[in-house]
This record gives structure tokens, sequence and C-alpha cells, in this order.
């Protein structure tokens, strides 16, 4: 454990599949999650897409990350948000979105569903708090 | 000769959905595929753009990249027809040219 443990942001913007930003981001938030800091995930505009359910990749030959963020939980990220606006401008709603639950090993507490929507003014606000922020 | 327009961007990221619909002449043959495959889905802030160049252009999407984004052919604007690949090559071998907006 680090003595000093700092917000980390990862800003997600792309939407999955047609680059390579969504996988690079996954990638590197499981690997963030091994330092113990403060992590949460944010996702906005097409980022949004990356939370859909029912992803299917095997016609286009690409591997399907999707259920990975189910995974998310068990490495320790909690925080996990989706921008409001960006859902609603693409014909999204929280339906539409994979539920990531959370459980701490120790105290067995649990949370059924980490992924919060929230409002742009929150985002913003996210962000101001953090000390760092990665963007994808 | 008739032009198939090919789109695959996302119609939220870049202006190629946009573009493409402005140059498109009457009776092309517009395919979204990869991340041009949002632009056909229901109920998003670029609908209306979509909806309003159907009357005048043919659009279709490509199946398997709407499925690999976790959309079915429910979801999609009453009028875009959803191809295979094989339809896809299909589109390419009857127009006469292929015009990618990149």
């Amino acid at each position: 454990m680090s003595e000093v443990v700092k917000k980390f942001m990862y800003l997600n913007r792309k939407a999955p599949y047609g680059t390579i930003y969504a996988w690079e981001a996954l990638e590197v938030v499981l690997i963030g999650a091994a330092f113990d800091q403060d992590v949460s995930v944010m996702f906005l505009d097409d980022g949004v897409f990356q939370l859909t359910k029912g992803q299917d990749t095997k016609a286009i030959g690409m591997k399907n990350f999707s259920p990975t963020f189910r995974t998310l939980g068990d490495y320790e990220v909690k925080k996990i948000y989706v921008d409001r606006a960006s859902l609603e401008a693409r014909g999204l709603t929280e339906d539409d979105l994979v539920e990531i639950a959370w459980e701490d090993f120790e105290t067995e507490e649990e949370i059924e569903n980490i992924v919060e929507v929230v409002d742009s003014a929150r985002v913003s606000e996210l962000m101001n708090e953090s000390d760092a922020i990665f963007s994808f | 000769m008739s032009i198939l327009h090919t789109i695959n961007k996302s119609p939220f990221e870049r202006n190629a959905l946009e573009s493409c619909l402005k140059f498109a002449s009457d009776g092309s043959a517009v395919l979204l595929f990869e991340d041009g495959v949002y632009a056909a889905l229901q109920g998003t802030a670029v609908e209306p753009h979509v909806s309003g160049a159907l009357g005048r252009l043919k659009v279709y999407v490509l199946g398997p990249d709407l499925q690999a984004r976790g959309f079915s052919a429910e979801r999609i604007i009453e009028g875009i027809s959803v191809v295979d690949y094989a339809g896809f090559v299909d589109l390419a071998a009857e127009n006469g040219k292929v015009q990618a907006w990149l």
C-alpha cells in the first residue's frame, strides 16, 4: 500500500471497437487497480456506448471486452459514472447499460450496481475533485 | 453512374454523416458500418437528419457491426435496411463507385 492515495479518474469518450481507445483504457484501469489508489471511471460522449448490454462481436472477429467491465468491482473500482446528457443524445437509457456489482471481501459489504448516471454539473465537479485524469 | 457512400465514423464525434448527407445525390445508397452504425439508432440527436434523408437516399446498416455494439434490428430507424457482409459486397458491385467518408 502506497502512503499517498490519489484520486485517479479514467475518462472514456470513445465508442468501442471502431478504435482501440476503449480497450486500452480498460487495460490501464486494470493495471492501475494494482496500485491501491482511489479510482473512478467516467463515461462521457461516445464512451457511454462502451457499457451497452448484449455486445456480441463474433461476426466482426474482434475480442468482446464488454464482460470485463462487469469484473471492475472485483478490482476495487467502486465508482463508475455515466453522463446523462451523453446517454440521452444517443437514444439510450440506464436500462441499456450493463450493471457492475461491487463487494468488499473482508467486510462482505455489497453494492448491486456501482454504475451511476450523473448530470453534467456532477461530471464537472468530479473532474475538479480528481488529482489526475487519464483520457481515452 | 450510381454511388455507394460508406460511413464508418460515429455521427456524434465526426461530421462524416453530415457531409455525406449534404453531398450524396438523390437515389444514392449509403451504408453505415463500424462506428457509423450509431447513426441508424432510433431516438438519437441525429435521427431527424437520417430520417429526413430516407426519402431520397437508400440507407443500409451492417448487421455484424450493430450486433457487436449490442443493438438489434429493432433499435433501428424504420426505413433503414440491415445487411450482412454479402449484402455489403452486393451493394459495392451494384453501384458503379464507392465513396468512403472516412
